[in-house]
């Protein structure tokens, strides 16, 4: 109960909302690095992706290499990186950079598995009408495909982001700010009333969730033309 | 720029890390697998629970580690339960989903066959529904195996005695001493590879009516399955 009281009292301490590490600038750290990480992310996995569903070729390469990076642990990554950034740019080189790095890694398996899979999954009839239409393998990916695959290609965007937001955290054990920041700072004043700090920013982080959540959740149903609307997108299972 | 003197003066270091990094990684995958196997099972049976069971392990798994980890000092203080119980907790959301859709996957002519038969439902659970959800339960094991091998490192920040190889990793970042640092980054993604394609050979020995490629393309990301 104590506990509740005192995070409480720590979100609402105006302290904590003003000045380079207050929550909102803390706040604005997050969503900057993760929407960096996560437009460069896109930027390298989908055309890969959509390249991959629509020739079919690689198939088995690409999957095989997405599950393979899929086991690089985060933190391994941002330490692994640091030293090299570092000494490039003394500055965001040791803060910025080791985190977006390994925020991409981690972002571009499931955007790239899902573009792939959202593109090969277009019943083959639909490609074939095209391409008895006369339209071009462009026009075809473009026109049929790409909206057909919507739903599952912004399902694997809207993972990675989770993914993202959820593991940037991670930097600020190695030195990037971010909402991490008041877990790791919580922590070193742990016995001291930090516990609270800690609270506080899982809270924060988790808020940070679930309006990413709902803001894809929302992206997804309004990027779905509207005839596959109805339809339930299924819910797998990780293999 | 790494010191490999110091490299070779610690290789002992690595090979206690090592250990205490497989060990908490086993523990977690273990005590997970059964809890999620008799999750699964009554998600199956009952299926009012299926959507619940599912949500839950859904929400833990958008919970930062770190956060995780650390709030559990709050309750469990700083010992092994706090390490192992969001290990096993990240676990759940991977094995659930997977055995649940392994039982699944069996059709229906099969369950009533063995009914037929006259199983009764404890034999055909093990008999019938187990052997035929073994491809799935693989699969999970070996990502939820990869996914607490990278967790562990992030339980270095409870202090030297937890942390396996990512002990190094703070280490190494506090002391900026660049070596230590590749001392546990570089070891941890080797192992987390090394576990992955080890399991891919028991995946490949255990079910090997499945092609190749049927096993090793896994399905869409639909819901958010990050876990980190």
């Amino acid at each position: 109960m104590d506990l509740i009281v005192r995070t409480l009292a720590w979100l609402t301490d105006p302290i904590h909302w003003a000045g380079p590490n207050g929550i909102p600038a803390r706040m604005l750290e997050h969503v900057g690095l993760s929407a960096v990480s996560l437009l460069l992310a896109i930027a390298i996995a989908l055309p890969i992706g959509l390249y991959i569903g629509h020739s079919r070729r690689f198939i088995w390469l690409a999957v095989n290499s997405a599950t393979l990076w899929r086991a690089l642990p985060s933190l391994a990554l941002i330490a692994i990186v640091l030293p090299i950034t570092a000494a490039i740019d003394p500055q965001a080189g040791f803060k910025v950079y080791p985190t977006v790095v390994a925020m991409v890694v981690l972002a571009v398996p499931p955007i790239l598995v899902n573009a792939q899979a959202g593109v090969t999954g277009v019943e083959r009839d639909m490609v074939e009408a095209g391409r008895g239409q006369g339209m071009s393998e462009w026009q075809i990916l473009q026109r049929i495909e790409l909206p057909l695959a919507v739903p599952v290609i912004v399902a694997g965007i809207r993972s990675a982001a989770i993914q993202i937001v959820a593991t940037a955290t991670l930097g600020a054990i190695l030195g990037f700010g971010g909402l991490g920041r008041y877990l790791v700072e919580g922590f070193a004043t742990f016995s001291l009333g930090g516990d609270a700090e800690v609270v506080a920013g899982a809270l924060l982080v988790a808020a940070l969730v679930v309006v990413v959540e709902a803001a894809f959740a929302a992206a997804q149903y309004l990027l779905t033309p509207r005839g596959l609307r109805r339809q339930r997108s299924e819910t797998t299972v990780a293999a | 720029m790494l010191d490999f003197q110091w490299m070779a003066d610690h290789l002992d270091d690595l090979a206690v890390r090592t250990l205490q990094h497989i060990e908490l990684a086993a523990i977690a995958v273990a005590i997970g697998l059964l809890i999620s196997f008799a999750l699964a099972v009554l998600a199956v049976r009952r299926r009012a629970t299926y959507g619940p069971i599912l949500a839950a392990t859904d929400i833990l798994y958008t919970i930062p580690s770190l956060a995780l980890f650390v709030v559990f000092i709050t309750i469990t203080g700083i010992s092994l339960l706090t390490v192992e119980i969001p290990l096993v907790l990240y676990t759940l959301v991977i094995f659930v989903r997977n055995i649940a859709a392994g039982f699944d996957s069996i059709p229906r002519e099969v369950l009533e066959a063995a009914n037929g038969l006259g199983y009764t439902a404890r034999q055909r659970l093990w008999r019938v529904e187990v052997p035929l959800a073994v491809p799935l339960i693989l699969a999970g094991v070996r990502l939820a195996t990869v996914s607490t091998i990278a967790l562990v490192t992030v339980t270095s920040v409870l202090g030297d005695s937890f942390g396996g190889l990512g002990y190094f990793i703070l280490e190494g970042y506090r002391r900026s001493f660049p070596t230590e640092l590749y001392f546990g980054a570089v070891p941890s993604v080797v192992l987390a590879l090394l576990a992955d394609f080890a399991l891919a050979q028991v995946q490949r020995r255990l079910t090997p009516w499945q092609q190749t490629e049927q096993r090793a393309v896994p399905p869409p990301f639909v819901k958010s399955d990050g876990w980190i």
